[in-house]
């Protein structure tokens, strides 16, 4: 028995044999060669049966799929049958009398830099199209076989580096009971399909091509990112139980898509989620968020070489509330600095980067930058219900500041004739202690607040939550934290402002009933566990809840508040 | 023949209204070029028409010569009408 450990991309239990989707190798060496004729013609039946296969895989993905994934492969068909391409390939062979596989491999290479090149997500997602497509051909032209999981015909666990789009469209859900992978992360191709097939997925595991061998019992825990290889009839006993009982919560769950989050004596808190890239706001959806309580906009900036322009980050913007249809949508400006650095930025190295030069600190110094985010913010509140949010204010006035530089953009948008919504809610995060002390001073100038919980905590107790040595001081439940959470609630609420939290602690099980008694109104959490959170509200009381709030905030230390809630309400 | 157009569409001539385009193009035996900004592609190439990144306001041209130009010109004319991308 081995275990893997990976990034927990579609969530599940799956437990079978392994098969192992290999992909042959697609060197390609330059060849002068004498029958260029002979050539062209290779290529030209590689094209063809290249486009054969496509169909059929199309076809398959708009049965088992749908339209949208489908579509993928009509952009594919497409690409085969571009006469630039083509042509290009066929006058590279003629004129250069090189091999048919290296004039296809030069031709697009060219078109894939060219895409990858340019400042816009979706093009450069079409050279990962361009990639997919040579392949097939190419193995064609050499006379190789790609792995063809359509033909598979009993339960496995797919095992490969990466899977391409067309791997995941041929795999058949009636077989294919989960996979794992070397490389990407929660965002990559392959989580968003095992998600959108919801089959149990570990991504990221480094090794699973080096450790599994095809036939040998896996199991994925897509719960925990965890991938077990030929494990013990005990451990296999022990994931089918863990399975069941996930089944049997997720029908539960389910059933509360559509629902309101109502609490048992009819209070109703918004329920909303943590995104990071436009992409997310499908899971969003098929999860029932009321709404997105934090949009972390530093991934628009990060995994580039430089700053992403207006046009850009409007259309991102525009997507998510688009597709919000309406609920609110909560962005923060760039939070970058602290664990989070843009190399491209060229920012001197600090001593202590959570206590140094970052998030709105930066922005007001480097407004060029800030004002480019905050027009494409306002450019984009006409297509939904947009609420800008500072992160890390310490100070009334680095909010002033903030928020003046926000109202100037939008005055010049106004005059320039752009169209700007009205009804922009401004708030902040608070995670400094500073700002949630004083939190009765900010709210008569916010509209809103959001307790950050991760930093909030890391800096009431002093510590680092990246170094282990210190984390026993993260502790969500120490009554300092309680008391400064409440705080800034009561503070809000006597001003008439809404409060929210987007921290980590929003979705647990424990802090849900203290968060609830202290009347927080809308939680933000990562959208898997929405529906998790909706079963819990449901059997709690609000008014029972709140009997209990000055006990807890009575209390001296984490355990006492942990021990007083597990009795209280489990 | 040629036809000049101001792109409508919120997002620009993108992925599906790029693959409506090329498709119907490729339906006749006429050589079709578009053209904006300066710069001129086939409008058979799927990756010619997104290489120019066309965003809304474009002014755009599309011209035909063939045998089929006129009907060239006429279908992709209402392609763009029917999808709300032009006019």
């Amino acid at each position: 028995m081995k275990r893997l450990q990976g990034i927990a991309a579609s969530n599940g239990i799956a437990i079978a044999k392994a098969y192992r989707l290999e992909h042959p190798d697609l060197t390609v060496e330059k060849q002068t060669i004498e029958n260029p004729a002979e050539h062209v013609r290779r290529f030209q039946q590689a094209l063809a049966k290249s486009k054969e296969e496509l169909e059929a895989i199309r076809a398959h993905a708009l049965k088992e799929l749908g339209e949208d994934k489908a579509a993928i492969f009509s952009a594919h068909l497409l690409v085969l049958s571009d006469p630039e391409l083509v042509q290009a390939v066929e006058q590279k062979i003629e004129q250069e009398r090189v091999n048919a596989e290296f004039a296809l491999h030069d031709v697009t290479s060219m078109f894939i830099a060219m895409f990858e090149a340019m400042d816009n997500e979706y093009m450069k997602e079409r050279a990962a199209d361009i990639r997919d497509v040579t392949k097939r051909v190419l193995a064609h032209l050499l006379g190789v076989t790609i792995s063809n999981p359509s033909m598979i015909t009993e339960e496995v666990i797919i095992v490969a580096e990466d899977l391409t789009p067309s791997d995941t469209a041929q795999l058949n859900r009636k077989y294919v009971k989960g996979f794992t992978t070397d490389i990407g992360g929660r965002t990559s191709h392959s989580a968003i399909m095992a998600r959108s097939m919801e089959i149990p997925a570990v991504v990221g595991t480094k090794e699973a091509t080096a450790a599994i061998q095809n036939g040998d019992v896996v199991i994925i825990d897509g719960l925990d990112g965890e991938v077990i290889i030929n494990p013990t009839e005990e451990t296999i006993a022990q994931y089918e139980q863990k399975r069941a009982t996930f089944a049997a919560q997720k029908a539960e769950w389910a059933k509360l898509v559509h629902e309101q989050t109502t609490t048992k004596d009819g209070h109703h808190v918004e329920l909303a989620a943590n995104i990071g890239t436009p992409n997310d706001v499908e899971g969003v959806l098929a999860n029932g968020a009321e709404g997105i309580g934090l949009y972390r906009t530093e991934f628009l900036y990060m995994g580039r070489n430089e700053l992403p322009t207006e046009e850009e980050q409007f259309e991102a913007y525009k997507t998510v509330l688009e597709k919000m249809e309406g609920k609110p949508v909560v962005v923060r400006t760039l939070d970058i600095g602290g664990d989070k650095e843009l190399p491209y930025l060229d920012l001197p190295k600090e001593m202590n980067p959570f206590l140094g030069f970052r998030a709105v600190r930066l922005c007001l110094n480097m407004q060029d930058m800030f004002r480019t985010q905050l027009r494409a913010l306002l450019r984009a509140s006409v297509y939904g219900n947009l609420k800008v949010m500072f992160p890390m204010i310490a100070t009334l006035d680095e909010f002033r500041q903030a928020k003046a530089v926000l109202l100037e953009e939008k005055e010049k948008l106004v005059a320039e004739g752009v169209a700007v919504s009205d009804h922009i809610e401004v708030g902040m995060m608070v995670e400094i202690p500073a700002a949630a002390v004083l939190a009765d001073q900010f709210a008569k100038e916010v509209d809103f607040f959001s307790i950050g919980t991760n930093d909030l905590i890391q800096y009431t107790m002093a510590a680092d939550r990246m170094n282990e040595r210190v984390s026993y001081l993260y502790q969500p439940y120490n009554p300092a934290i309680l008391r400064l959470i409440y705080n800034v609630i009561e503070a809000a609420h006597k001003e008439g402002k809404w409060v929210g939290m987007c921290g980590e602690m929003a979705g647990e099980e424990l802090a849900v009933p203290i968060l609830l008694a202290f009347g927080l109104d809308e939680f933000s959490m990562s959208a898997t566990s929405i529906l998790r959170v909706r079963s819990q509200l449901k059997k709690l009381s609000k008014q029972e809840a709140e009997r209990v709030k000055d006990h807890i905030l009575s209390l001296a230390t984490a355990e006492e508040v942990v021990r007083f809630v597990k009795e209280t309400f489990q | 023949m040629q036809k000049t157009f101001k792109v409508t569409a919120e997002s620009g001539i993108h992925a599906r209204p790029a693959t409506m385009l090329v498709q119907t193009a490729s339906k006749f035996d006429s050589d079709i070029q578009l053209e904006y900004n300066g710069k001129k592609v086939n409008l058979k190439s799927i990756m010619g028409v997104m290489s120019l990144g066309i965003p809304q306001g474009a002014q755009i041209t599309i011209s035909a010569e063939g045998s089929d130009a006129a009907d060239a010109i006429n279908a992709l004319t209402e392609t763009l009408a029917k999808e709300g991308l032009a006019e």
